[in-house]
């Protein structure tokens, strides 16, 4: 079942004068059809400028089509009366952890989505406690969250979604102003909810190694949909990527570069492990070598 | 040597009950024309410790030498060692404010006094340098994408002329290509201008690339200093530092482990990828 759609999604960033004359017209997505299957992880790669931030905006309407459709759960995002319902569904979590959270306290923070869509107190207070567990942060509930490292509060931003009850988060870049231990700590923490709990998670980053335990991963260039498929399919074709102008794990790179000397390695592959297991036998082949 | 740090220990909110250590004690010394790579996770005092390096904060305790005079001798012009070592922070671009990417570009030059011409002309060897073309120049810097506005401030600290470039994890938030061409810009100037470079990054494998260099921050102290390489083979220890070696340099301990004759210290793709074809016999 999906649970977003899109068809010939179109959307123009448009440029007007003063006399609301158009100036310029700046295509970010241009006739983009995709289906986000409920309960998957899919990661959105895509260089600088190449729409993945502006499709994000299209799921939870703070964008809404240019030309086409985007629904999600069956609701059209260009219908102004579902739009609540429709941020219910899908909760967003950007780059940069400051500019997201507002409370005091983490606590507090986290309870103020629902709260403002007039959830009864005890309640609130049940969500809050389920949220914190939900991304680790039971500990520092009571913290204040300037307190706290990058990656903490970008878990509690994570945690402020979760107690909306979404069925989908929509991550942009949420690790690209973290260091490597946060970043390891957001990902694992999105990883859980999408496994655990079954949200469906769409997360758009530059780094690739956050990708390869995606469900699928979807490449997007000048607005358009140009690779999908599982990882291993998509880092297979570390030439196109590279077109794309992006780029593929250290260990994807090495095993590709030894294929293309000859060495007789399968393409796509992802973890040192799996580099490991496939190039002992051949090395253990030719020990008389060494 | 362009820059020495002697004992250097700075205390945040000093007789506050905040009072907490940024910096213990660092020292060490960087000659002309090294490229330093700078790491250590947030909150190791790598930030902090840049920022002294141009007289911007100001140590508790320890010394700061520019060429072997104190930054806090008695007549020396803080405004002159800032032209001199350049900081570019993190999201610089944050900093545009001008109407057009030249004019922004201006404003620092304008600022030391010089003259007219002289601010046009390094303005243009500026914008030049970080590749940025000349289409753009009369555009608004809002109206450019994330890599041209990095490029736009950097240039602005370019166009100050100074010996040794700062860079706060200046590929932050950009796509793979753009990260690279930032870097591989930054590495021209290193070799072209004999520019002194100072990167600190999150990034193990563009370290291991680019500096010749790397010094590791932990809790406020150098934990360690050499070649990337030398630095890479403590990667247990990188690791209990919230940190990593790059994946290759695992690769080959892992190899190593398994008895295949492998070097170690292998920290690139292309390093990696020659020694084993070597053992293949390729």
């Amino acid at each position: 079942m999906n649970i977003i759609k899109a068809s010939k999604l179109i959307y123009d960033y448009i440029r007007r004068d003063e006399e609301e004359k158009i100036e310029e017209v700046d295509r970010a997505i241009d006739n983009l059809d995709v289906e986000i299957e409920k309960g998957t992880f899919v990661a959105i790669l895509g260089h600088n400028g190449s729409g993945k931030s502006t499709f994000a905006k299209q799921i939870n309407g703070i964008l809404t089509p240019t030309e086409g459709t985007v629904w999600v759960s069956d609701m059209n995002t260009a219908d102004e009366s579902s739009i609540w319902e429709i941020r219910k569904k899908a909760g967003m979590v950007f780059q940069n952890p400051d500019n997201q959270i507002i409370g005091n306290v983490v606590e507090e923070d986290v309870g103020f989505g629902p709260e403002n869509i007039g959830i009864p107190t005890a309640d609130i207070w049940k969500r809050v406690d389920e949220s914190l567990e939900a991304v680790g942060m039971t500990a520092y509930r009571y913290k204040s969250p300037n307190k706290l490292s990058g990656g903490q509060k970008q878990r509690v931003a994570i945690a402020g979604v979760m107690a909306m009850r979404p069925q989908c988060i929509v991550l942009d870049e949420p690790t690209a102003m973290l260091d490597p231990n946060g970043r390891k700590e957001v990902i694992k923490t999105v990883q859980e909810l999408n496994r655990q709990e079954g949200i469906t998670v769409l997360l758009i980053t530059h780094y690739m190694e956050e990708v390869i335990e995606a469900d699928r991963v979807i490449v997007m260039d000048d607005g358009k949909l140009v690779m999908d498929g599982t990882p291993r399919e998509v880092f297979s074709r570390v030439d196109e990527l590279k077109s794309y102008r992006l780029d593929v794990p250290q260990v994807t790179e090495l095993a590709y570069e030894l294929c293309k000397a000859g060495v007789d390695l399968p393409k796509g592959i992802l973890s040192q492990q799996e580099f490991l297991d496939h190039l002992l036998p051949i090395l253990e082949d030719r020990r008389e070598l060494w | 040597m362009v820059i020495k740090v002697e004992h250097l220990t700075h205390i945040y909110g000093q007789g506050t009950a905040f009072e907490q250590y940024a910096l213990k004690d660092v020292s060490f010394e960087i000659p002309e024309r090294q490229f330093v790579g700078l790491i250590g996770h947030t909150g190791s005092g790598k930030s902090t410790l840049i920022q002294h390096l141009n007289g911007l904060v100001r140590p508790t305790s320890g010394t700061i030498r520019f060429h072997e005079t104190d930054i806090y001798s008695e007549g020396y012009s803080l405004k002159d060692l800032r032209s001199k070592v350049g900081l570019v922070f993190q999201y610089p671009e944050h900093q545009l404010f001008e109407i057009d990417v030249f004019s922004d570009v201006c404003y620092g030059p304008k600022n030391l006094g010089l003259s007219e011409d002289e601010i046009k002309m390094r303005a243009r060897e500026a914008l030049k340098l970080v590749g940025l073309k000349e289409k753009y120049w009369e555009q608004s810097p809002f109206e450019l994408s994330g890599g041209q506005k990095r490029r736009v401030a950097i240039a602005g600290v370019l166009a100050m002329k100074p010996e040794v470039l700062i860079l706060d994890e200046p590929t932050a938030g950009l796509d793979p290509r753009g990260r690279d061409e930032i870097l591989d810009q930054i590495q021209v100037l290193h070799e072209s201008q004999g520019m002194t470079i100072i990167l600190v990054s999150h990034s193990m494998e563009d370290i291991a690339k680019y500096a010749d260099r790397l010094m590791v921050m932990n809790h406020g102290e150098k934990a360690f200093d050499g070649t990337p390489r030398e630095v890479f083979e403590h990667y247990k220890e990188l690791e209990a530092m919230g940190l990593a070696a790059p994946q290759v340099t695992y690769i080959s301990h892992a190899l190593k482990e398994y008895g295949v004759p492998v070097k170690e210290d292998v920290t690139t793709v292309e390093e990696a990828r020659d020694a084993i074809l070597k053992l293949l016999g390729k």
